[in-house]
Order: C-alpha cells, then sequence, then structure tokens
C-alpha cells in the first residue's frame, strides 16, 4: 500500500517535469527564442485587426466603441484558430517520441494547449491596450472573463483531440480545416453586428462556440453587462460535448497511433 | 517471475496509407484501390523470465523480434493475449531518433530524461554525468542538427543508461558509437545486465546469444517457433537456416 502510494507522488513529479520541458519546447519553437519573435507572433491577429477598422469603420461601425468590438473578436477568434490548430499537429510532430518510447499522449496535447494560452494571455494585453484606447472604462466585472476563457481552453482542447487524430490518419486533414476556419471566420460576428438580422436568425449565432465567447467577452467588456443564465450554460455545454467526443476518439484510436509513425 | 508473456498477438498494418489524406482514402475507398491490410504481426507467443533471466530473441528479417518488444514495452497495445512486467524497464530501440533538432543537447538531455520518467532532481544531480559520459561537454549549447547522428546516440545512450532498471530491453544494441566509446558503452550495459537486470536483447548474431543468453526466443513471421535453453534453440535455429539455404 505504502508503495503505491510512493510511485504516484513520483509519477505526479514526473509528470510535471515532462509537461514542463513540453511547455519550455513549444515556446522556444513558437517565438524562435527572440524578443521579437513575441511580437512576430502577433502580426497575423493585429493586421487583419488593422484591415478591418481600415475597411470597416466607415461601413459597419457605430462609433461607439468599434474599435473595442473589433479588437476583440479577431484576439478570440485568433486564440481559438492558433490554438486548435497548434493542437492539430500535437501527436505528429511527436511521432518518433510516441513509437519508441511509452508514454501518455494526452501530455503533447495539453502541453500545447498550455502554451497557446500563455501566448493568448500576452496578445490580451495588446487586445486591452486598444480597448483602453478606445476609451472603455475597465471593471472589477472584467475578472468574470476567467470564465469563458477557461471554458474555451478545455473546448479547444476538446477539438485538438479530435482534429490531432484525424491528422495522423489523413494528412490533408491541415488543409481543409484551415478552410474551415477561414469560413468560420464569416459566421462569427467579427467585423458585424448580428442585430441587423431577423431575431430567429440571432439565435442561430449561439450555435457557433467561437461567436458565443466573442459575445461573452464583448458584453463584459464593452457594454459592462453580465451576459444571460443561457449564454453562461451554453459556454460551459461545448467544451464537455468537445471533450467527450475527444476523449472517445482517443481511447477508440489509441492503439492505431503506432501503426502511422 | 518479472516478465509474463502470455499468448500475446499484434496486429499490424501494411500497405500504402500512412501519407495519404481524406481525399485519396476516399477515391481509393470508392476504386477499391485502398491496400492497407491488417497482418499479424506477433502470433500467439507466450514465454516467462525470471529476475536475472537473459533473453535472446532471434528470426529472420519480419519475424516480428521488434514488434514484440515494443509490446512489452508498452509502445504498442497487443491485439489479444497478456504483457504482465513487474519493475522499471528500460527499452533501448532505435537510440539516436526522437530527438527535437530545433534545440540544444542540453535541451534535449533534460526532455529526454523526461520522456524517460526521470524526475527533475535526478535530472539536475545526473547531467554532468550524462554530458561527461557522452563526451560531448563542448557542444552543450549546439543545436541538435550540428550534430553528427554518432555523437547523437552516445547522448541517447548516456540519457538511456543512467538507472539500474529491472528490465533492460535491447534492439540489436549493446554498444554504439566508434572505438573507444563503443568499449566504454559495452562496459556499462554490461554492469548493468550483472547487477541483475532481466535482459531481453534483439539479435542477428548467433554468436552473440549463444555467449550472453540464458534463454532464446525463436521467431518465424509471427510465430513461436521455439522457445528454450540457448543450446537447444540456436541449434534448431541453425539447422533451420542451414536447410533454407540448402533449398
Amino acid at each position: 500500500m505504502s508503495k503505491e502510494k510512493n510511485n504516484s507522488i513520483q509519477s505526479f513529479a514526473q509528470k510535471k517535469f515532462l509537461l514542463k520541458q513540453l511547455i519550455r519546447r513549444d515556446f522556444k519553437s513558437r517565438y524562435k527564442r527572440t524578443a521579437l519573435g513575441v511580437l512576430w507572433s502577433m502580426f497575423s491577429p493585429l493586421c487583419f485587426f488593422a484591415a478591418q477598422a481600415i475597411v470597416f469603420t466607415k461601413l459597419l461601425g457605430r462609433g461607439e466603441h468599434y474599435t473595442a468590438y473589433l479588437i476583440i473578436g479577431n484576439i478570440i477568434f485568433h486564440y481559438f484558430s492558433d490554438a486548435t490548430t497548434n493542437e492539430m499537429f500535437a501527436l505528429q510532430a511527436n511521432g518518433g517520441i510516441i513509437s519508441k518510447i511509452k508514454v501518455d499522449k494526452k501530455i503533447f496535447l495539453f502541453s500545447r494547449a498550455v502554451s497557446c494560452l500563455i501566448h493568448f494571455l500576452l496578445t490580451a494585453v495588446v487586445m486591452f491596450a486598444v480597448v483602453a484606447f478606445d476609451h472603455v472604462t475597465f471593471h472589477w466585472n472584467f475578472l468574470l472573463l476567467i470564465f469563458p476563457l477557461s471554458c474555451m481552453f478545455f473546448m479547444n482542447m476538446g477539438i485538438g483531440y479530435i482534429l490531432s487524430a484525424l491528422f495522423v490518419f489523413f494528412k490533408d486533414t491541415q488543409y481543409l480545416y484551415s478552410i474551415f476556419t477561414r469560413i468560420l471566420v464569416y459566421f462569427s460576428a467579427i467585423f458585424y453586428y448580428t442585430d441587423r438580422f431577423p431575431e430567429n436568425l440571432q439565435k442561430l449565432f449561439y450555435c457557433n462556440p467561437v461567436y458565443c465567447y466573442i459575445d461573452y467577452f464583448r458584453s463584459i467588456i464593452i457594454e459592462n453587462t453580465v451576459p444571460s443564465l443561457f449564454v453562461h450554460i451554453l459556454c460551459a455545454v461545448f467544451p464537455i460535448i468537445f471533450m467527450l467526443i475527444g476523449n472517445l476518439v482517443y481511447k477508440l484510436n489509441d492503439s492505431k497511433f503506432a501503426y502511422y509513425f | 517471475m518479472v516478465v509474463d508473456v502470455r499468448n500475446v498477438a499484434v496486429k499490424y498494418k501494411a500497405g500504402d496509407f500512412r501519407n495519404i489524406g481524406l481525399k485519396e482514402f476516399l477515391t481509393q475507398k470508392i476504386t477499391g484501390k485502398y491496400n492497407a491490410r491488417d497482418f499479424w504481426a506477433v502470433n500467439d507467443v507466450s514465454f516467462q523470465l525470471e529476475k536475472g533471466d537473459f533473453l535472446g530473441i532471434i528470426g529472420t528479417n519480419g519475424a516480428g523480434k521488434t514488434t514484440l518488444l515494443k509490446a512489452i514495452s508498452g509502445v504498442i497495445k497487443p491485439a489479444s493475449g497478456i504483457v504482465e512486467t513487474y519493475g522499471q524497464i528500460s527499452a533501448l530501440l532505435a537510440l539516436g531518433t526522437g530527438f527535437d533538432e530545433d534545440m540544444t543537447v542540453r535541451e534535449n538531455i533534460y526532455l529526454r530524461g523526461a520522456f524517460l520518467g526521470y524526475t527533475e532532481k535526478f535530472m539536475n544531480e545526473k547531467y554532468t554525468e550524462i554530458i561527461e559520459f557522452s563526451e560531448l561537454q563542448e557542444f552543450e549549447h549546439y543545436m541538435l542538427r550540428q550534430l553528427s547522428s554518432g555523437m547523437k546516440s552516445r547522448m541517447a545512450f548516456s540519457i538511456a543508461s543512467l538507472i539500474q532498471p529491472d528490465i533492460l530491453i535491447l534492439d540489436e544494441v549493446l554498444a554504439v558509437g566508434d572505438g573507444a566509446f563503443r568499449q566504454k558503452s559495452e562496459a556499462k550495459m554490461m554492469e548493468i545486465i550483472r547487477n541483475g537486470t532481466t535482459t531481453l536483447l534483439v539479435s542477428h548474431s548467433i554468436s552473440q546469444v549463444r555467449k550472453l543468453c540464458n534463454k532464446v526466443l525463436w521467431l518465424d513471421h509471427g510465430r513461436q517457433m521455439n522457445f528454450g535453453s540457448t543450446k537447444t534453440v540456436c541449434d534448431a535455429y541453425e539447422e533451420f537456416l542451414n536447410q533454407k539455404r540448402r533449398d
């Protein structure tokens, strides 16, 4: 009995060490070891934001915090697409190790999820800077944003499970998924307001989890309103669904992955 | 008992299925050209090892030797049968691979240590020993892609041979590197073996197996041809090879 206890403590220390090493590696490879690399990796969402600000402010904006509206949409969407895309490669990139050493495959996904979250927190600094520039006042309700953020973290990870398994089996998953995310942009109300649609169509936007999270962030930051209970439930349901499917996919295919490396 | 393998069968996939996309998969399925098929890489293998046993696994290419080692080390799951192992396993399978070329030697040593289940404290204590044993002191901060493959296997060996495992799994490697390092690594390996580890060695050299092993498992096309004492099985295997040559 006491021996078993010892083992589990040791295995926690081992896992923690492995996780730390993996996160460090993901970070170094992303930022290429330079401070400029950190800025460089924020380049894409900020460019989209800038382009939209130039083109759409006159066309779709309403004068009232449209800049903040845009930056929140772009940064949250970028977190979603960046994390899921990164997690898609988690298994394939570690194939060399998976085929040689017995290791819990989920740890590769978790380490990428954590390093993408840290990356998001860095870009969020830029997001809040733009929000402040747009004369939005900061308030204590901002702390509530931890809720949609943690929901997103787990939802991304659930989707990451599914994508990383698919990518091992089918190498064009990458291509198909990038088309999917580019289309999803248009359904996430990133640069337009949904109230231009009839009321029953507006509700349909909530089928898109990314829209739910963007909506949550906007209502807290821009309108200082806590979203309805319905939105809270939705935010929590998506990660549960995707984590359940993702875990099932891993469970069913765990022994098949080794054939592909 | 340290290793207990009972009626183990491992399914493997063969064919050109690894680098296809969904598009090719669907077109191949529709036209009936999809040629991935399952086959039994290991089929109904059973044997037991006691503490201190040294097992040699012999057989021609494609006999399923490496697949069996992978099933024992837990990298792949057998389709049926039971593998039970007691104690810490250390597997030296294809040593110099699986490293990250864009990381430094030092970072790779830490990462590999973490993969092998070492703790941070242990790695901090042993890092100097590893770098000295592998004779890579000057290359500590080099990117891995700047190293030769010999250097990489020296590094891999030095990390993997740090601990005294209960079960040691060797795939054709007793020693790595060249000249002096070869001698040094072989001595280290023999020290681990002599300290009472249970060893499984895949080898194509019958004379090496005769010299080192006390038990031998002979596989052919995934099937267990024979398992028993070194002399009996090696004699039978050599007879089989001679027969094959004559045909």
